[in-house]
């Protein structure tokens, strides 16, 4: 019996050590965080150069510069004589216990950041006397150093994780930055290279005792790729000159390559605003700017209606289908009827042939035309199916592909829109005749507006539009660039149409506009649009909309400019883009009034309307 | 001839966990005091130094064996005796390390008298309870029995060195198997159930709880069952005053380093904040115990690719937590063997002490089980992180010469009065 108890006694007490053992070893053990939870083990990285980013004729746009941060490991820090700590770097002593606080809540264990970017003064300072404050060390990092005041939307910046980063990403520490928005996003992993890393056994008074396992965990840093960009550095620094005081977006591309010469947002900021020290402050005072939205990137983010180019398009539709020639006429009556109620034309009125109509920018042509497209089919449905399909060939409607992380699909309504708006069936050609002359629910970014226009160019092919041309040196190769995208529309319509387009040049509504020894074919579009003022719908000054290609037989240059509010298509957008095509086919400007008219021209007069809380007047012809 | 026969006598299943056990722990204390560019033999280092104990220790079984099995019972007093002088000797000529005067210097080596106390004092009762003249079931003899354990314990409290003092308690289960009535450890148990709940819910709680325990015993016990009222009563007059005097007691005369401990082991501390800080200063080692063994998962990391031991990170590894080295480096499957190697051994000395015919043997193997198996369960309780923090070693496996030997001596001795156990010679 006694023996009994004894005996059991044992068994207990060894179930017990099993069970508790099973449940520290086999239950709470977790192999995924050993080395980064082992406070004997140190990992230590080696960071490497992130790419430098170059234009397409070589000419350096983004470097890089040292910064210092200061780290702290709350866990090894001793105490410190905080007065003198804190003025070394120069931060008051509520900032360093509400940083030191937030550090050990993040991680007692884990470096967090003490003070951010240092200048190199003050690391001087503060390096020497590195020594005394245990727990503290200095990180060198790499921070961005920029060579041109332009292109920020595009390059984007880079910002240190946050939490969700860590969460996202593995391959995040604390304190290390990131590609936050445009190709600095698009190409993180190919700009950052790959981190050395470097694992060291520690005992526990914190000394390094030598590499872990004989360092067969470490690893060499990769160093990161440089980037060639299709940009062109001195026309990208050129237009947003232009668009001094002016909202809006300008893309102008390559037709032969849908390489992106120029990709313009106004009004823009410099991008070495958002480095170093300043940066938060910068950003906060960019972003909470929510009238002028500098951080907003019109040129692949506004989605205008597209107005007049837009009819182009309908022309190139309506010819693949045979509803018309280009010798078909349609009478204008300084405008035209829908039901009993008229719709007005500048043109000048009279009998319309194609080219005429896009030279004068006809309204009336185009509703005769858009309306003789749906009356060829049995029905609506029909007609749309079809009309959508054309459009939706010219990357309308829909994401275009573009290797920059943001976007803006436009649109291109369906059937299936108007179904819902009008409902089933119970719509015709007249409900949407807006669509006719670029207005009404069409709606379009810059870029595609911009590669709607190479591909006309082109006469009936594009390639998506993109901003790398290189990397690591090397001629890019992804088929989504390299592969023709072709439009539904066969090449033989395209002529009488860009016949049109360079008559707009030669004797239609921008010819005042021409630039000696250059053909140009373009398109004006004068856009009508609306705000709330209070609730109430109103009208604004038009926005100024130009599309334009050259040299027109071989063309070079295919580009869109909008500008917002900027009245009748070449009174802004034209002569901006007769610019710029100048400034990128000769190289100068020989109309040196007219580009010193753009350059100190602002809008900011028109944008001040809507908030002055007066009645205003719109589409004044004050010049 | 006598001689093959005990030969063959020996437990040689006892023999084989012993050594195991004692390889297991050379082979840990290697890992945990290894230093880059030393050789195994290096007597300069501990594992060095342990592989001589080992050697010593062999040698000392061989002895051990080759004595007359009488030699044991006949010197028992005299061992007895000359141990209480050198723990008093300790007082004038002990050599202090680390806080606590428990060596004798002899140059190359530093004894541990309270490690032989344990093997001398197990003796000693042995021999006095198995004297015909002694009667277990008086309270003359019980105090005497009582008096043998204490006296060495009292010594060793003041070196200071409470956790060994606390070992020798352990064998009053000699006196339990002997015939101490079974209610005196009923009221033990209370006693330690008294001040833990005391401490987790307090005196007030405990008085209700009682009371509620009492009135539900009598709400359902048969009707013809009598439980006489008074003994009842003065029982939960008795524990309501007990349970006063632990708050008592804890406040005032626990150190506060006591208080930490138990505040720890309890979770007495409600906020979670400071309790975490309490488990990683006061509970350094224990915290870092848990860790390093938990991080050893079910295969470990490997001999010699502990980090936590490299770190140096649990202290005193080598010696009373030479446990975390074999969680860390050899995982679960290395706890689980060291744990069923003792369960199995402390078993099989059950076993053989039930087999003795003669009462001295059995007796004294008790006293060998009593002493194991509380370093066992204190031991490995601590380092698990299921009882507070008392320093001894892991018997076998810790780092150490004396406790080595002593433990060799205790288990060996027995095994050969186990070898003799059919020769008449009593």
């Amino acid at each position: 019996m006694k023996k009994l108890i004894l005996s059991s006694l044992i068994i207990l007490i060894g179930i017990t050590f099993i069970g508790r053992l099973s449940y520290l070893q086999l239950f709470r053990f977790s192999s995924a965080d050993q080395i980064y939870d082992d406070p004997a083990i140190k990992v230590v990285y080696d960071y490497p150069e992130r790419g430098h980013i170059y234009d397409r004729n070589g000419k350096l746009l983004v470097a890089n510069q040292p910064a210092y941060d200061v780290m702290v490991i709350p866990r090894e820090v001793e105490p410190l004589d905080t007065l003198e700590f804190c003025d070394l770097l120069g931060i008051d002593k509520e900032r360093f216990d509400s940083q030191l606080k937030k550090a050990r809540v993040y991680s007692p264990r884990l470096p967090s950041v003490m003070v951010p970017q240092l200048s190199k003064r003050d690391y001087a300072r503060l390096q020497e006397k590195m020594r005394k404050y245990k727990g503290f060390y200095i990180e060198k990092r790499s921070l961005r150093d920029y060579n041109t005041p332009a292109a920020a939307n595009v390059l984007g910046y880079i910002s240190e994780v946050n939490e969700w980063d860590l969460k996202q990403n593995p391959y995040y520490e604390q304190g290390e930055l990131t590609g936050r928005t445009g190709i600095e996003k698009q190409y993180e992993e190919i700009l950052r290279g790959r981190k050395g890393v470097k694992v060291i056994q520690k005992d526990r008074f914190n000394r390094d005792i030598g590499p872990y396992k004989n360092g067969t965990l470490d690893t060499l840093p990769k160093p990161g790729t440089e980037l060639h960009l299709t940009l062109d550095k001195v026309l990208q620094e050129y237009g947003e000159l232009l668009m001094n005081g002016k909202r809006g977006g300008i893309v102008a591309i390559e037709p032969e390559s849908g390489e992106i010469l120029a990709m313009i947002s106004g009004p823009t900021y410099d991008p070495a605003l958002l480095v170093g020290r300043e940066r938060s402050r910068n950003y906060t005072r960019l972003h909470n700017d929510t009238l002028s939205k500098p951080t907003w990137d019109r040129s692949i983010l506004a989605q205008p209606s597209p107005g007049s180019p837009f009819k182009t398009l309908n022309a190139l539709v309506a010819l693949q289908e045979g509803i018309i020639t280009p010798q078909t006429t349609f009478m204008c009556y300084n405008g035209f009827y829908v039901g009993n109620k008229k719709r007005g034309c500048h043109c000048g009125g009279g009998m319309r042939t194609m080219n005429s109509g896009i030279y004068r920018s006809c309204n009336a042509y185009f509703a005769g035309t858009f309306r003789k497209f749906y009356d060829n089919y049995v029905t609506t449905d029909e007609g749309q199916d079809i009309w959508e399909k054309h459009m939706r060939s010219f990357g309308l409607g829909n994401y275009l592909g573009y290797d920059l992380p943001t976007g803006a699909p436009g649109r291109v309504p369906g059937k299936e829109y108007y179904d819902r708006v009008y409902g089933d069936n119970r719509w015709s050609s007249s409900y949407i005749i807006s669509n006719s002359i670029g207005q009404g629910e069409v709606a379009a970014t810059p870029i595609q507006l911009a590669n709607m226009t190479a591909a006309i160019a082109n006469r009936g092919w594009y390639y998506t539009p993109h901003v790398l041309k290189k990397m690591g040196g090397e001629e890019i190769a992804d088929p989504r660039y390299t592969e023709r995208k072709y439009t539904t529309i066969d090449p033989v319509h395209f002529e009488p149409v860009i016949r049109g387009m360079a008559d707009v040049y030669n004797k239609g509504t921008a010819k005042w506009i021409k630039i000696p020894g250059i053909d140009i074919a373009g398109k004006t579009g004068t856009v009508e649009n609306f705000t709330k003022i209070d609730g109430v719908r109103t009208q604004l000054t038009d926005h100024s909309v130009f599309v334009a290609f050259a040299p027109v037989d071989k063309p070079k240059i295919a580009l869109a400019v909008y500008i917002e509010n900027g009245y009748y298509g070449a009174r802004y957008a034209g002569h901006i883009a007769s610019l710029m095509i100048e400034k990128y086919l000769k190289g100068e400007i020989t109309r040196t009034d007219l580009e010193r008219r753009m350059l100190e021209k602002t809008l900011e007069h028109e944008y001040a309307k809507p908030y002055s809380g007066e009645e205003f007047e719109i589409n004044e012809y004050v010049w | 001839m006598s001689g093959s026969n005990a030969v063959r006598r020996i437990d040689w299943l006892s023999v084989l966990i012993y050594l195991s056990l004692v390889l297991i722990g050379w082979v840990n204390i290697y890992s945990s005091t290894l230093e880059p560019d030393s050789s195994i033999l290096d007597m300069g280092h501990r594992y060095g130094k342990q592989l001589i104990f080992i050697g010593v220790s062999l040698a000392l079984i061989i002895v051990v064996m080759a004595l007359e099995a009488s030699f044991y019972e006949r010197f028992a007093s005299l061992f007895y005796v000359i141990v209480l002088v050198l723990l008093v000797g300790l007082f004038l000529f002990g050599k202090t390390i680390a806080g606590a005067t428990s060596w004798y210097s002899l140059g190359f080596f530093n004894l541990q008298p309270s490690e032989l106390a344990k093997t001398a004092t197990a003796l000693a009762l042995a021999k006095y309870l198995s004297d015909i003249q002694t009667d277990i079931k008086r309270r003359k003899d019980q105090f005497r029995a009582l008096l043998i354990i204490l006296l060495p314990a009292l010594l060793i409290i003041p070196q200071p060195d409470p956790g060994s003092a606390l070992v020798f308690f352990a064998l009053v289960f000699v006196l339990f198997r002997e015939g101490l009535p079974l209610w005196y450890l009923g009221l033990a148990l209370l006693a330690v159930l008294l001040f833990i709940t005391t401490l987790i819910f307090g005196t007030i709680w405990v008085g209700i709880g009682l009371a509620l325990l009492i009135a539900l015993v009598f709400a359902l016990k048969r009707p013809s069952v009598k439980i006489p009222l008074l003994p009842v009563v003065g029982l939960f007059l008795v524990s309501v005053v007990f349970s006063l005097s632990v708050d008592f007691v804890f406040d005032n005369v626990f150190e506060q380093r006591h208080r930490d401990r138990f505040t720890l082991w309890l979770r007495l501390e409600k906020d979670p904040d400071k309790l975490e800080e309490i488990r990683k200063t006061i509970g350094y080692n224990t915290y870092q115990s848990e860790k390093a063994i938990e991080s050893g998962g079910f295969w470990g990391k490997g001999f010699l690719e502990g980090t936590r031991t490299k770190g140096d990170f649990v202290p005193e590894q080598d010696t009373d937590y030479i446990f975390t080295t074999v969680g860390e480096e050899w995982g679960f499957l290395g706890t689980a063997s060291v744990t069923l190697l003792f369960t199995f051994l402390l078993l099989r000395l059950v076993h053989l002490a039930e087999r003795q015919k003669n009462a001295f043997s059995r007796m004294y193997g008790y006293g060998v089980i009593s002493i194991l198996l509380i370093h066992f369960f204190i031991n490995i309780g601590m380092v698990i992180g299921l009882l507070p923090t008392i320093g001894i070693p892991l018997p076998l496996l810790s780092y150490g010469g004396s406790s080595l030997l002593g433990f060799t001596l205790l288990l060996f001795i027995f095994l050969k009065l186990d070898a003799n156990r059919l020769n008449e010679w009593a």
